[in-house]
C-alpha cells in the first residue's frame, strides 16, 4: 500500500478519464442515429428554414434583446443609484422594486404587461414597446444590483483619492470610480445580456405576426405547420449560440485586457 | 537628470490652525478638543499609539471626516466654515494616503495628469509637463508608462507624493505613509519626504517612524485619546519626554524587543 500521492493522483486522474469515456461510447450506441438525423437534423428541413431564420427570426431576437437591454441598463442604473441614495425612501422604493421583479418569474411579467395593464388602464401598447417593457423591467432589477455591487467594490480610497486630489463628487464617480466599476460589472452585464436573449422566446405569449416572429416562435411554427420534427428547434437553438457565444468571448476579451493592465508585471 | 535645480516645491506653503476640534462616531470620541498650530513650512509629526485619533486629526483637515465641533483653518481659509467650497481648499491641500490609493486602471503618467487636466484644467503638454518633473523628483522618471501594479509598494507610495504634487500644494498631509511597505523600501519614501520639507514644504505627518520624526520634523505632538499629551521640538518630546504616556509609548516603539512588565 505505499502509494506516493503522485501515483494516487495519476490512478485518480485515470479513472476519471475511463468513465468519461464509458459514457460517450455508452451514448454512442444507446442512440438511434437513423431516427435521430432524421427528426432532429434534418438536412432538407434545414434548408428550409433559410433564410428567414436568418432575416426575421435571428434578426428579431437581436433586436428584442437589445430593446430590453437599453430598457434595463436605464431602468437599472436609476435604481442602482437610487440603491445608493441618501434619500431613505429612494432606497426603499428601489429595494422593493429588485426584490419584487426579480422574484417574479419573467412569464408573469410578460403576462401582466400583455394582457393586465391593457385591461386595467384601458391601454394598448404596440408589441415592440411591450416587449421593451417586459425585458427592461425584469432585467433592470438584475443590472441593478449588479451596478450596485460593482460600484460598491470599489475601494473607498479610491473615492477619497479622488476628492483629495479636488474632484467633486460627481467628477470622481464618472472619471474615477464608474470606470472601475464597469471592469468589476462587465461579467454580470454579460451573464444579463445573455438571459435577455433568451428571455424574448417569452414575446410568444403577446401574440405575434410572422414579421415578428423571434427564433423560438419560429422554431415552433415551422414544426408544427409541417411536421417537420425537432429539427427547426435545433436549429434556433444554434442561433441562440450564435448570439450567446461571441458574447461570452468578447467579454473575456475585455477581461483579459483590463486585468493585462492592472496586473503585475 | 538637468533640470535637478532645487526647485521650491511650495511657493505659497500654507499655515494651519487647528482649534478645539471634537469627532465622534456615536458615543465613541475619536478627538476631545485638540488645538494646534503649524506654520508655513513647518514640519509637525503626530505620533502616538494606534487609535489615539491621529489619522483621524489629519483626515478632518481636508474634510475626509467632518468633525462636529471646532475650527480648522488652512491660511487665510476656514475649512470649517460650512459654506465652503471643499473641493477648492482639497486643490491646494495634497494627502497621501497609508495603502497609496493609486488608480490602478491608469498609467503612471495619467494617475499624475488626470486631476491637473480635471480639476485644474491644464492642458495635456503642461500637465505632462508638471508630471514629469515630479516624477523625477521622486526619482521614477522612467516609471510614466508602467503600470501601478507593476510597481514596488516603495515605488508606488513616491508616485502617490509625485501625484499629490503635481497640484502644485501648499501644504502636504501624510497619513502613515511607510506603514504599509517592506522595510527596505520605507527608506526611499522618508528621503523623498525629507527633501520635500527641506524645499519649505508645510507637512502635517502622521507616522511611527520615530527616527524620522526626530531628524526632520520640527515639532512632535504625541496624541493618546483623543487628546495632545505633549508636543515640543522633536528633539525634546523624541529625546526627553516629559510625561508618563509618551515615555511609555517611546519605550515601547524604540525598543520593541524589550519585555514590558505591568507596574504594579
Amino acid at each position: 500500500m505505499a502509494m506516493t500521492a503522485r501515483q494516487r493522483a495519476r490512478i485518480s486522474r485515470g479513472v476519471q478519464y475511463g468513465l468519461l469515456v464509458v459514457i460517450v461510447v455508452a451514448l454512442v450506441f444507446i442512440a438511434d442515429w437513423n431516427t435521430l438525423i432524421s427528426r432532429a437534423l434534418n438536412p432538407s428541413v434545414m434548408a428550409q428554414q433559410f433564410p428567414q431564420i436568418i432575416t426575421v427570426a435571428l434578426k428579431n431576437t437581436l433586436i428584442y434583446t437589445a430593446l430590453g437591454f437599453v430598457a434595463g441598463m436605464s431602468g437599472g442604473i436609476l435604481l442602482a443609484l437610487m440603491r445608493l441614495s441618501s434619500v431613505a425612501p429612494y432606497r426603499w422604493i428601489a429595494t422593493l422594486y429588485i426584490e419584487l421583479f426579480r422574484g417574479v418569474p419573467a412569464v408573469l411579467v410578460f403576462l401582466a404587461l400583455g394582457f393586465g395593464v391593457p385591461l386595467a388602464f384601458q391601454v394598448r401598447f404596440n408589441n415592440l414597446v411591450t416587449v421593451m417593457l417586459a425585458l427592461g423591467l425584469v432585467s433592470a432589477a438584475y443590472i441593478a444590483e449588479s451596478l450596485r455591487a460593482g460600484l460598491q467594490a470599489v475601494p473607498k480610497g479610491q473615492y477619497e483619492a479622488a476628492r483629495s486630489l479636488g474632484m467633486s463628487h460627481a467628477r470622481a464617480m464618472v472619471t474615477i470610480i464608474i470606470p472601475q466599476a464597469l471592469r468589476i460589472v462587465l461579467p454580470p452585464l454579460t451573464n444579463e445580456v445573455i438571459l435577455l436573449a433568451k428571455d424574448s422566446s417569452l414575446v410568444y405569449l403577446l401574440g405575434m405576426t410572422v414579421a415578428q416572429y423571434e427564433l423560438t416562435k419560429f422554431g415552433r411554427e415551422a414544426i408544427s405547420g409541417t411536421g417537420a420534427g425537432l429539427t427547426p428547434l435545433v436549429l434556433a437553438g444554434v442561433c441562440y449560440l450564435i448570439i450567446t457565444v461571441p458574447l461570452g468571448l468578447l467579454a473575456r476579451y475585455f477581461e483579459t485586457r483590463a486585468d493585462a493592465r492592472s496586473a503585475r508585471k | 537628470m538637468k533640470k535637478s535645480t532645487a526647485t521650491a516645491t511650495a511657493a505659497h506653503p500654507a499655515s494651519v490652525t487647528i482649534d478645539g476640534l471634537h469627532k465622534s462616531y456615536g458615543s465613541l470620541d475619536v478627538l476631545k478638543g485638540i488645538s494646534l498650530d503649524v506654520q508655513p513650512g513647518e514640519v509637525v509629526c503626530l505620533i502616538g499609539p494606534s487609535g489615539s485619533g491621529k489619522s483621524t486629526l489629519l483626515r478632518c483637515v481636508n474634510l475626509l471626516e467632518t468633525p462636529q465641533r471646532g475650527r480648522i483653518q488652512i491660511g487665510d481659509v476656514e475649512v470649517t466654515d460650512p459654506d465652503v467650497d471643499i473641493d477648492a481648499v482639497r486643490r491646494r491641500v495634497g494627502m497621501v494616503f497609508q495603502q497609496f490609493n493609486l488608480f490602478p486602471n491608469m498609467s503612471v503618467l495619467k494617475n499624475l495628469t488626470v486631476a491637473q487636466r480635471k480639476v485644474l484644467g491644464r492642458s495635456e503638454s503642461a500637465a505632462r509637463q508638471t508630471a514629469l518633473h515630479n516624477l523625477e523628483r521622486v526619482g521614477l522618471a522612467d516609471k510614466a508608462d508602467s503600470a501601478p501594479a507593476q510597481l514596488s509598494g516603495g515605488q508606488q507610495q513616491r508616485v502617490a507624493i509625485a501625484r499629490a504634487l503635481s497640484m502644485d500644494p501648499e501644504l502636504m498631509l501624510f497619513d502613515e505613509p511607510t506603514s504599509a511597505l517592506d522595510p527596505e523600501t520605507v527608506g526611499d519614501v522618508l528621503s523623498i519626504m525629507r527633501d520635500l520639507a527641506k524645499e519649505g514644504m508645510t507637512m502635517l505627518v502622521v507616522t511611527h517612524e520615530m527616527a524620522f520624526a526626530r531628524d526632520v520634523a520640527d515639532r512632535v505632538v504625541f496624541m493618546d485619546g483623543g487628546v495632545v499629551v505633549e508636543e515640543g521640538l522633536a528633539r525634546d518630546v523624541i529625546g526627553a519626554p516629559q510625561h508618563q504616556r509618551t515615555q511609555t509609548f517611546l519605550s515601547r516603539v524604540l525598543n520593541p524587543t524589550q519585555v514590558h512588565t505591568p507596574e504594579s
